[in-house]
């Protein structure tokens, strides 16, 4: 008896003492966001910093599985037309109420902040917003619009009273900066630090800090080791070649789970003469990526699990399509192709390629997971089956532009690229549009597609799936566009699937983020 | 004098002329960050959007004259990534990488004078050797495997400094900097010795060579046959004249420190110009790379201009030479 009063009273004492130690938190970031006003960049370090201080109507969780923030029910009423009911209750941080006006405000606002390097137009264009009584929304679209609560997950709710003629400045300085958010804004010192308080007013789970702080550390070594120097509590992603390392360390406490970001390659469709294709003598030919059997070949020729293995320490999964299995929208059928270099050989034969030809694979080496050493592996590979690759990597600001404008009128300039796409949306749609539907400016459709993939099926049941209301109805189109485009036609090759690493001080464990975002409210007691 | 002064400073001007067409023409060659500032998810209209937007569909002729035009009234054109004026991004950091590499010089003088006197006095012992060996090896060590050897020893192995950031900050005669704190000591310390080592070692081979020199002179012999003890003979007859050229070197090399601190900022997260020009090349952010050239630019100008005049004031042969041009 006196034994167990005694572990009681211990084990009050280790809690007393994490809840004591709980109340700060410091955060080493490896992306600063560019702003603290959360309409002024479209981007990820951005937005993952905004859940913090603003709130949007719907919420996305760490699978990107919607959930009532601002709004606690929304649903079509008919066609073109959502309705969405708003909390009751709620109090902006400093003590007013939230109320429809301030969302007619904000999408009025979020499309229109000047200097924007990437608007939240693309979430809010050709919605029409429309105050029904003080907590009722109506958006409006022209067509039907099945994901209007995934676009509702992108934009933050800022108030009308505080944003009103408000710049980016002023949300820089914390005039304007008032959210509903589980965290209220205190301070931005950029490139040193972000202080937030806890709000105690929150309408969700109480936050469980009472300070947080923000440290951009860019360099992944000194991440690791302000962790390790006990400077900072938490930080995000963590290099694949560390984690091993820190696997050892019992203060140290890793959190990784896999992102919806699928690491694919992408082939010109569209000229019949490819600038980096030659045949083995450097003479001019027609372009193989246009025919499917050498796609597929090279598809067959990619041994993922050695690439994962090898290249990715382990930490990556191997790609079938372009989401992992889970999300809405995705293949049941399509599994990561087989290994099978033999099969290479004689599909490249069929297609009058037996002897093979030169190309050079372009990448870049600095945004995506040891993305240089993927292409360099892939290269290997392709020399198996006589395709003779060699590779060419550059920084991320050089290749971006090349790749999707370098060519002459704008056009894609390399012929075979590997590259990278994080579906924002967490749906299957996300990746289909931008990559493989026929490149369409007048449409919108396409705005990614670097190899210019085109096939009129795949193109209808995308568009086809975009106007479904009916979820399982649209998730079956937007599976068999993904069949055919990726399983049949090859019009893009999906490698792996990242894995994203956080890391914490032993007291803690993350909720790993598909989305890839780092947000505290995930952080919890270990 | 002010005819050579306004001949210099026409000199200047046309410098950071030539310099700005050298910057803009260099980082329109290497591209743009359009692609990675916009979300990938956007559509082609809003991709030609922040195109237009930054100005970037223009030719780059017409881009500069703008620029030209701007930056006569003072602005030098607003970031592409922070949409605030480049100018106030830059004097914003400014202090911070200030107060590095003043406390950098400091711990290199510091450390390098005395070390260099000693090497030169007694130029055969072990210790001299450890001393001119250790010299070599902060030429030559890379920056940023040093700042990570730092870090892994003093912040993480022993736990006695941090590892990063700039520390708490204090206002002491109207001037805000860590440097009044003991929290901001504290941080300055390890970022400061990671940039001094390279300068203490130039100043430890300096000092030395100066000692080795000026210690077979008449007056150091006639010092010590007045029957001087050896501390005075070094700190009045031998310190006073080594210094002469090592002070020339520190004043001219002050303003590499600055420019160069951008490595050890890296490694150290220090949120000072060095760490913004670095993150805003890899942004190819056009308006704060030009801006921050141009500023260092005029540092440098200015830096050597003031070497300049002081020494036609300090040098009569350098002012007779001026008058008679």
């Amino acid at each position: 008896m006196r034994v167990l009063r005694l572990f009681s009273i211990g084990m009050a004492a280790i809690f007393v003492s994490a809840s004591a130690m709980a109340t700060d938190l410091r955060i080493g970031l490896k992306s600063e966001p560019s702003s603290i006003d959360p309409h002024y960049h479209n981007l990820t370090p951005n937005s993952a910093f905004a859940t913090h201080i603003f709130s949007t109507l719907v919420g996305s969780d760490e699978n990107q599985q919607h959930f009532p923030d601002l709004a606690v029910s929304w649903e079509p009423i008919n066609d073109t037309t959502w309705e969405f009911k708003l909390r009751k209750g709620v109090k902006w941080h400093d003590g007013k109420d939230f109320t429809a006006d301030d969302v007619i405000f904000t999408a009025e606002r979020a499309q229109n902040v000047p200097n924007s390097p990437s608007s939240y137009v693309t979430y809010l264009k050709g919605k029409t917003f429309e105050k029904i009584d003080s907590h009722t929304i109506h958006i409006k679209t022209e067509k039907p619009y099945p994901l209007m609560p995934n676009d509702m997950t992108t934009v933050k709710i800022v108030s009308k009273h505080a944003g009103t003629g408000a710049t980016t400045e002023d949300y820089n300085s914390g005039k304007a900066a008032i959210g509903t958010g589980p965290y209220k804004f205190v301070e931005w010192v950029p490139g040193d630090r972000i202080i937030l308080v806890a709000n105690p007013n929150y309408f969700g789970d109480k936050p469980k800090f009472d300070n947080l702080t923000f440290k951009p550390i860019k360099a992944g070594p000194a991440r690791i080791s302000a962790l390790l120097a006990g400077d900072v509590d938490f930080i995000d992603a963590v290099p694949p070649l560390d984690v091993a390392r820190l696997k050892s360390e019992d203060s140290v406490q890793l959190s990784s789970g896999a992102s919806n970001r699928v690491i694919y390659l992408h082939m010109d469709q569209f000229r019949e003469n490819s600038p980096h294709i030659t045949a083995k003598d450097g003479s001019q030919i027609k372009n193989p990526l246009m025919d499917v059997r050498v796609r597929k070949a090279i598809s067959h020729a990619i041994n993922r699990d050695a690439i994962v293995a090898r290249v990715m320490e382990g930490i990556a999964v191997p790609a079938g399509q372009l989401l992992p299995a889970g999300f809405h929208g995705v293949s049941e059928n399509m599994k990561p192709l087989k290994y099978d270099p033999e099969l290479s050989k004689k599909l490249l034969a069929e297609a009058g390629y037996a002897d093979g030809f030169k190309m050079t694979i372009h990448g870049p080496n600095d945004r995506y997971i040891n993305d240089a050493k993927i292409a360099e592996a892939l290269a290997q590979m392709f020399n198996r089956i006589g395709i003779e690759a060699s590779v060419e990597t550059m920084t991320k600001a050089v290749y971006f532009k090349r790749a999707s404008r370098g060519g002459p009128n704008d056009s894609p300039e390399f012929s075979f690229m590997l590259l990278g796409w994080g579906a924002g949306s967490g749906e299957a749609s996300s990746p289909l549009k931008a990559l493989l539907h026929s490149y369409d400016k007048s449409k919108g459709m396409g705005a990614a597609n670097r190899g210019r993939h085109s096939d009129a099926r795949v193109d209808a049941l995308i568009q086809k799936g975009l106007a479904t209301v009916d979820a399982d109805a649209r998730g079956k189109l937007l599976a068999e566009a993904t069949e055919i485009a990726v399983g049949e036609n090859f019009g893009v090759i999906p490698i792996h699937y990242q894995v994203s690493t956080w890391a914490s001080t032993s007291d803690y464990k993350y909720i790993p983020r598909t989305d890839e975002r780092t947000n505290v409210m995930g952080l919890m007691p270990n | 004098m002010t005819g050579f002064v306004f001949k210099r400073s026409l000199q200047s001007i046309l410098v950071l002329f030539v310099m700005s067409i050298l910057v803009f023409a260099g980082v329109n060659l290497v591209g743009d960050p359009v692609d990675m500032l916009i979300n990938p998810e956007s559509d082609q209209e809003e991709i030609e959007r922040v195109i237009r937007d930054l100005g970037l569909d223009r030719p780059i002729t017409e881009q500069y004259w703008f620029f030209l035009l701007n930056a006569f009234q003072g602005d030098l054109g607003k970031s592409f990534v922070f949409g605030e004026p480049a100018l106030k991004l830059i004097i914003q950091r400014m202090p911070a990488t200030f107060e590095l590499a003043l406390f950098s010089l400091f711990i290199a003088i510091l450390f390098g004078i005395p070390l260099g006197i000693y090497a030169g006095l007694k130029p055969n012992s072990k210790v001299s050797r450890t001393i001119m060996a250790g010299s070599i090896l902060g030429f030559s060590m890379p920056t940023f495997w040093v700042g990570i050897l730092l870090i892994m020893f003093f912040a993480v192995h022993l736990g006695w400094l941090p590892s990063t950031g700039r520390g708490d900050v204090a206002t002491f005669l109207g001037i805000k900097s860590s440097l009044f704190t003991i929290d901001g000591l504290s941080h300055v310390f390890l970022p400061a010795f990671n940039l001094a080592l390279f300068k203490m070692s130039s100043i430890i081979r300096l000092t030395r060579a100066g000692t080795r020199e000026i210690i077979l002179q008449d007056y150091i012999t006639f010092a010590r046959s007045k029957g001087l003890s050896e501390e005075k003979i070094v700190l009045v007859h031998l310190l006073r004249n080594i210094l002469i050229p090592v002070v020339t070197v520190i004043g001219l090399e002050f303003g590499s420190l600055i420019a160069f601190s951008t490595v050890t900022e890296t490694v150290f997260a220090w949120p000072g110009m060095g760490k913004l020009i670095i993150d805003s090349i890899y942004n190819l952010d056009r308006p704060v790379i030009v801006a921050y050239l141009l500023i260092i630019v005029t540092f440098f100008v200015f830096l050597n201009l003031v070497v300049d005049i002081l020494y036609s004031v300090l040098d009569p042969r350098v002012r007779v030479k001026g008058n008679n041009e």
